[in-house]
């Protein structure tokens, strides 16, 4: 089975983001929750570089690790999804989270969050697939149809992949070869253990 | 040709080997950039901005803030904390403080009451006080196993009850935690109030603690004098006033989540938090021991607020004299004569 990652190489995003428009539009996704940002850093600096970033799908998850309900599963492709049905909102996901990845509706009394939302890398939930319930609560389920996720998939640079985590590498690897430099694959390191060495 | 066909099985393996030269050496050699110009030279690095600053920040369009930290390492700190050291001090806190309980209760028994009850009973805690006590005590039990329930929850009871009836059962948890809180809270700041100045330390508190309060002494002989408390009640009062204190103002932190801190403060929060809150239920399981089982007439003072005189004589001696010595001249002089 294919080991599911992102990569965004920020040699080449330019901040237009689409990615986090396209990913709130295919999931429905509510006000208030970004499963994908863009941030900027330095920005307006010389060397500015700007990095698109959402659940990264880590080996051995933090997430999981702290979660007090045990609500997180890794799918055959290495995707990390939850269930909400199990999720308390208790927030630990968040504070354990190198990336900041997991969200939470609903600010209500006394730090009463919702049930927590992320990054599915479009791969729905536990529910059956591509069915209206699983929808509601996860968004669309592309991977279910053989389609990548669409954040990488409409990435107008093609700075954003997304994909088996040896294809998408050797795709970079090629790129920094042909084009001479690369700031290198970020997050890999904390995500993975293991940055990719041109 | 004929050299070309020579050379033509190997021509392949040939072109590999350049290949991977090329490709070994292009990086390095290509810094400079196909224009002479090396795009990257000052361009931010992962790696280095971690080192430097240990985690990376920048700027997001959208309004929420904390979604500017791209990397925060700390997580991992965080994580080795709450699922690693966490439960083991947790159960060794908690177990440990029952099995010496237990072994105490084999070996000293019951301490009872030396001489026969005085039939007079005297009044040790107001209505206000008791409140006080209840109010507190009753939150602090839901708090304690609403909390306990957020680190052994997962590893001792949903292998029981199953996944969803254990993510139900700590959805109200939490909801209970949350919510009783604002009880504990109001009950750590009037316990203060009205029990600090009896627990200012005093001269009979060293003498106390160096004969252990009597407690160990197997012969039941040893009540050595206190005032209205004695060390050892002076030293759960302060635990639970330090420790209460530290549970509110981290749990305060969490009650409304990034309000007063970043998620680096979250996580000090939330392990301060859950630290101090297995040590005070260790201290409490001891608090509840002494104040029901392990010592006769002790629940009592709590309960109905009144004990029996000869108690009040062996436990609290001095205090006892300083009660009588404030009501017994004012009996005789019962009914105030007005003045002309």
């Amino acid at each position: 089975m294919a080991r599911m990652k992102f990569l965004c190489d920020a040699d080449r995003c330019i901040e237009c983001n689409a990615c986090v428009t396209a990913c709130k539009n295919e999931h429905d996704v509510p006000w208030g929750i970004n499963r994908r940002r863009v941030v900027t850093i330095n920005d307006g600096k010389p060397g500015e570089r700007s990095v698109s970033m959402a659940c990264m799908h880590c080996t051995d998850a933090p997430c999981a690790a702290v979660c007090p309900v045990d609500c997180f599963y890794t799918t055959t492709d290495a995707v990390v999804l939850h269930s909400k049905d199990l999720c308390i909102g208790c927030g630990y996901c968040f504070y354990a989270c190198p990336f900041g990845a997991p969200q939470y509706p609903r600010t209500g009394n006394f730090g009463s969050r919702g049930k927590m939302d992320k990054c599915t890398f479009c791969a729905g939930g536990p529910e059956a697939d591509s069915t209206e319930v699983e929808y509601a609560k996860y968004g669309a389920n592309r991977l279910a149809e053989g389609k990548l996720p669409l954040c990488a998939e409409m990435c107008s640079t093609k700075s954003l992949l997304a994909g088996d985590g040896e294809i998408i590498a050797a795709i970079y690897k090629e790129r920094v070869t042909q084009r001479g430099y690369g700031s290198g694959a970020w997050g890999w390191q904390t995500a993975y253990q293991e940055p990719i060495t041109v | 040709m004929q050299v070309l066909k020579r050379f033509g099985p190997i021509g392949p393996a040939f072109a590999a080997i350049v290949l991977a030269f090329g490709l070994l050496v292009a990086p390095a050699a290509a810094q400079e950039g196909p224009s002479g110009s090396n795009p990257t030279a000052q361009s931010v690095n992962e790696q280095q901005l971690l080192q430097e600053l240990n985690k990376i920040q920048g700027r997001v369009t959208i309004p929420d803030a904390k979604a500017g930290t791209l990397e925060q390492p700390q997580g991992r700190g965080f994580r080795e904390y709450h699922e690693g050291a966490l439960p083991w001090i947790g159960g060794i806190a908690v177990l440990g403080m029952l099995l010496l309980l237990t072994l105490f209760y084999f070996v000293r028994g019951r301490i009872r009451l030396r001489s026969p009850e005085a039939g007079v009973k005297i009044l040790r805690f107001n209505a206000m006080e008791r409140l006080t006590h209840w109010i507190t005590a009753t939150a602090f039990i839901i708090l304690a196993i609403t909390g306990l329930n957020f680190v052994f929850g997962k590893r001792l009871l949903m292998p029981l009850i199953g996944p969803n009836a254990f993510s139900a059962w700590s959805q109200w948890s939490k909801y209970a935690h949350d919510f009783f809180s604002w009880a504990f809270m109001l009950g750590i700041v009037v316990m203060a109030i009205l029990w600090i100045w009896d627990n200012l330390p005093d001269r009979y508190d060293a003498h106390w603690l160096k004969v252990g309060g009597g407690m160990f002494d197997k012969t039941n002989r040893t009540h050595p004098p206190a005032t209205r408390f004695n060390a050892g009640q002076k030293l759960i009062f302060w635990s639970v006033i330090i420790g209460g204190i530290a549970l509110s103002v981290s749990g305060i932190f969490m009650l409304f989540p990034f309000s007063y801190a970043d998620v680096n403060g979250m996580q000090l929060a939330q392990t301060i938090h859950a630290t101090v809150g297995v040590l005070m239920v260790a201290v409490i399981i001891a608090h509840i021991y002494i104040g029901t089982l392990g010592m006769e007439g002790a629940y009592e003072a709590m309960g109905s607020g009144t004990v029996d005189l000869n108690w009040a004589k062996e436990h609290h001696s001095v205090w006892v004299e300083k009660q009588e010595a404030r009501t017994e001249p004012s009996q005789p002089s019962a009914p105030p004569t007005p003045a002309e």
